[in-house]
């Protein structure tokens, strides 16, 4: 079932009469996600765009529609209160897509999760709670294309009823597995945003499919990391191989290299994985757009991490234009 | 965002943590008052003067003078007020200095034979662990960086909880460990608390006090005084739409004029030394998009054999994701602000921003733009890379405006680009 979501899985948006909310839910939603419907305080009761319907708390929407999942449009002041809402109301996959999150809020949240997930330590298959984010572009398992257009090859609405998407990534780069010309999905985890779109391209123009894509988000205290998803798609029997992009700033990528390299010892991870790490050129000490990608000391410079990913046998592109081929020679196809 | 000494000092004073008294002036007629506020109730009869700039290096520069007299002061400060302020962290020229910190030298106690009672203490957020953590040690008024990496033994750390904060007890224990005594320890732990109150309460990404100093046993203080000399705080972006105080404190003189401008307009951009102009939607992306422009550089020069130049990134630019035509129109204005900037890529792949509305963006700039000897319109070469939402759509927007971008270039992809670009400029 790829990782995190599935075609059954019932989407909530939180911010669903925002600006920001509204569109992506509309997106979701002609993706082929089953949008469950969304929460917007005051606004129970009344109906989005799409006829979804809307509820005045969370754990309302959980009650009436059965929802697993949420995306959180909120404003950044409201974020951390929209995490702990849709945690309470018993919600698993919780994407913030909201940029611009005080660290010290994540500080506080991630605190309560990890408390109500057993602990930091729990492995990402088994926490009760997995929040992906903030400041992400959200999860997406793709479907195939369905309702495609005869004439003009474009999808019609909805584009697929086998997939799910969750946030603002677009869907139509996607591939499944069952559409794709070598029959291999990939799994992607992603720091960034477009770079991320970029290797979905890439993989897809190769003619891969991908299993999930997880944007895991730019800021320096977030929810899911590398490790987690590299530990999810190790064991997910529908990813072939991983691709992980990362860039400076912080020590996931290092933490990763090395979770890779034990877990090739214990035989746990048995697939191939490719990388690309962003920000090379950055000058220490700049803030280069994400909160998180600061080069502090000397571990989280972009070389640092390349060299760390390449001991550990990761098929490391050096151009972000070679991060599909980088994962195409690591699948030991030409 | 990062504030000034004399800023960081009333910061502490609200939060009750001693700092010697002193003030902050803008003028040198205030320089000889000033000196006498700070002069008195000295136990030294010294002053220092301090040039407030974020920039580092300004002991070695001369920007920090310790004097004795009224006549001194006034000459430091005059200095200072009217030179500008060189060292290997500011620009080539210099920076401007405005604000001049005049205050109270206080007396340190001695170390054994030759040392001074001088610490560091700071509380800064570890990604890896997802805590605050408080940092300290008996070596401060030096290099904390060195010092960690010579003696790494002499750094105490301690996580502090998420949601209690620091403890008494871990306070305590850290005030032993730094060698407190008597009614020391109960000084070194209310500053210890007050830190660790104001970095969560007013969204620090790092609160430092070096040195932290004892001064010597008084009448009064028959066990010193436990003060902070210096401070320096950095503060969360994120954050400072609760702390309007904090906010208003930001010196634009400090910040780069472009920068702020771009600001202005939800771009996010860093200038660079390069020749290439970047234009980008996506942090990573953009990051992504300076390194290959780097590397095919490199690889071209290295082609053609040429070693005494380098092809470069003149800018990070992101231009968010909900950016409008205005704002693709001042991006490429603060650009090609840059003399240097001799070609500029521009990299979009769609997902919530859409092709057609950054084509229309490049168009209207291009329109708009008046170059130095008046005409209108882009003189360097333009190479522009669309992927993604209403793709279709821009580039025709694009090819039917060609007779305004007569240097523009079409890629097909990330890599066709940057080699475009950078043949473009190699020449």
């Amino acid at each position: 079932m790829a990782i995190l979501i599935d075609a059954n899985t019932k989407v909530l948006c939180q911010g669903i009469t925002g600006s920001f909310g509204a569109v992506h839910t509309k997106g979701c939603f002609l993706y082929g996600t089953k949008m469950a419907g969304g929460v917007t305080p005051g606004k129970g009761g009344t109906k989005d765009a799409n006829g979804l319907p809307i509820f005045d708390t969370v754990a309302q929407a959980v009650r009436e529609t059965g929802a697993s999942a949420t995306m959180i449009f909120v404003p950044p002041a409201f974020t951390a209160d929209a995490i702990l809402e849709a945690a309470d109301a018993g919600i698993r996959v919780i994407c913030a897509i909201t940029e611009g999150v005080p660290v010290q809020d994540m500080i506080r949240v991630r605190s309560v999760l990890d408390e109500l997930n057993g602990g930091a330590e729990t492995s990402a298959s088994k926490r009760k709670f997995v929040l992906v984010g903030p400041n992400c572009p959200g999860v997406i398992t793709p479907g195939p294309r369905t309702n495609m257009n005869s004439t003009t090859g474009e999808p019609g609405a909805p584009f697929t009823n086998a997939g799910c998407k969750i946030g603002i990534m677009p869907g139509y780069i996607n591939t499944h597995v069952s559409q794709s010309k070598r029959g291999k999905a990939i799994g992607i985890v992603s720091r960034s945003g477009t770079l991320t779109y970029e290797a979905v391209w890439q993989t897809s123009n190769l003619g891969f499919g991908q299993s999930t894509c997880v944007g895991i988000g730019g800021d320096p205290v977030r929810g899911l990391n590398h490790i987690d998803c590299l530990e999810l798609f190790a064991d997910d029997p529908e990813t072939h191989g991983i691709l992980m992009i990362g860039e400076i700033g912080g020590s996931d990528e290092i933490d990763a290299a090395k979770w890779i390299e034990a877990n090739r010892k214990s035989g746990r991870l048995k697939k191939p994985v490719a990388g690309f790490i962003a920000g090379r050129t950055a000058p220490p000490g700049r803030r280069m757009g994400h909160a998180g990608a600061i080069i502090g000391g000397a571990d989280d410079t972009a070389d640092a991490k390349i060299a760390a990913l390449k001991a550990a046998g990761v098929s490391v592109a050096m151009s972000p234009a070679d991060m599909g081929s980088a994962m195409l020679s690591a699948m030991g196809g030409s | 965002m990062k504030i000034h000494e004399h800023q960081a000092r009333d910061l502490l004073h609200s939060y009750k943590i001693p700092v010697p008294p002193g003030r902050m002036i803008e003028s040198v007629e205030h320089a000889a008052d000033a000196f006498a506020q700070a002069v008195a109730g000295s136990p030294t009869g010294e002053v220092v003067i301090k040039a407030q700039v974020h920039a580092g290096g300004r002991g070695k520069a001369g920007f920090v003078k310790l004097v004795k007299t009224k006549e001194d002061a006034v000459t430091a400060a005059k200095f200072m007020l009217t030179n500008r302020m060189k060292s290997p962290q500011t620009p080539p020229e210099g920076l401007e200095v405005k604000k001049v910190l005049i205050a109270q030298a206080a007396e340190i106690a001695k170390r054994g034979a030759s040392g001074h009672e001088e610490f560091y203490l700071a509380i800064t957020t570890d990604r890896k662990s997802r805590r605050n953590i408080l940092i300290a040690s008996r070596e401060g008024g030096v290099e904390i960086e060195q010092v960690a990496h010579d003696r790494p033994d002499a750094i105490i750390k301690v996580p502090l909880h998420p949601l209690l904060g620091l403890q008494g007890f871990q306070a305590r224990e850290v005030a032993f460990k730094l060698g407190f005594k008597g009614k020391q320890i109960n000084q070194a732990v209310a500053v210890m608390t007050a830190l660790s109150k104001l970095f969560v309460e007013k969204d620090c990404t790092l609160a430092e006090i070096n040195p932290l100093v004892l001064t010597p046993p008084t009448k009064d203080h028959p066990d010193g005084q436990v003060i902070a000399i210096d401070a320096k705080f950095s503060f969360d972006e994120n954050g400072l739409f609760r702390h309007p105080e904090i906010a208003s404190l930001a010196d634009s003189a400090e910040e780069n004029p472009a920068e702020i401008r771009a600001q202005k307009y939800g771009l996010s951009y860093v200038a660079l030394d390069g020749q290439i102009g970047c234009l980008v939607n996506g942090a990573g992306l953009a990051m992504a998009t300076m390194d290959i422009i780097k590397l095919e550089g490199q690889k071209l020069l290295d082609a053609k054999g040429i070693k005494d130049k380098t092809i470069e990134p003149a800018n990070f630019l992101d231009v968010g994701g909900s950016a409008t035509e205005e704002a693709v129109t001042e991006a490429f204005s603060i650009i090609l602000s840059d003399d240097r900037v001799k070609g500029i890529m521009v990299n979009i792949f769609g997902g919530i921003m859409k092709c057609d509305v950054i084509a229309q963006g490049i168009i209207n700039a291009a329109r708009g733009f008046k170059n130095k000897d008046g005409s209108t319109g882009f003189k360097v070469p333009l190479v522009v890379r669309l992927e993604g939402t209403n793709v279709e759509a821009g580039r025709k927007l694009l090819q039917d405006a060609k007779g305004s971008l007569p240097t523009l270039q079409a890629a097909t992809d990330l890599s066709d680009a940057a080699k475009k670009v950078v043949a473009a400029v190699a020449g």
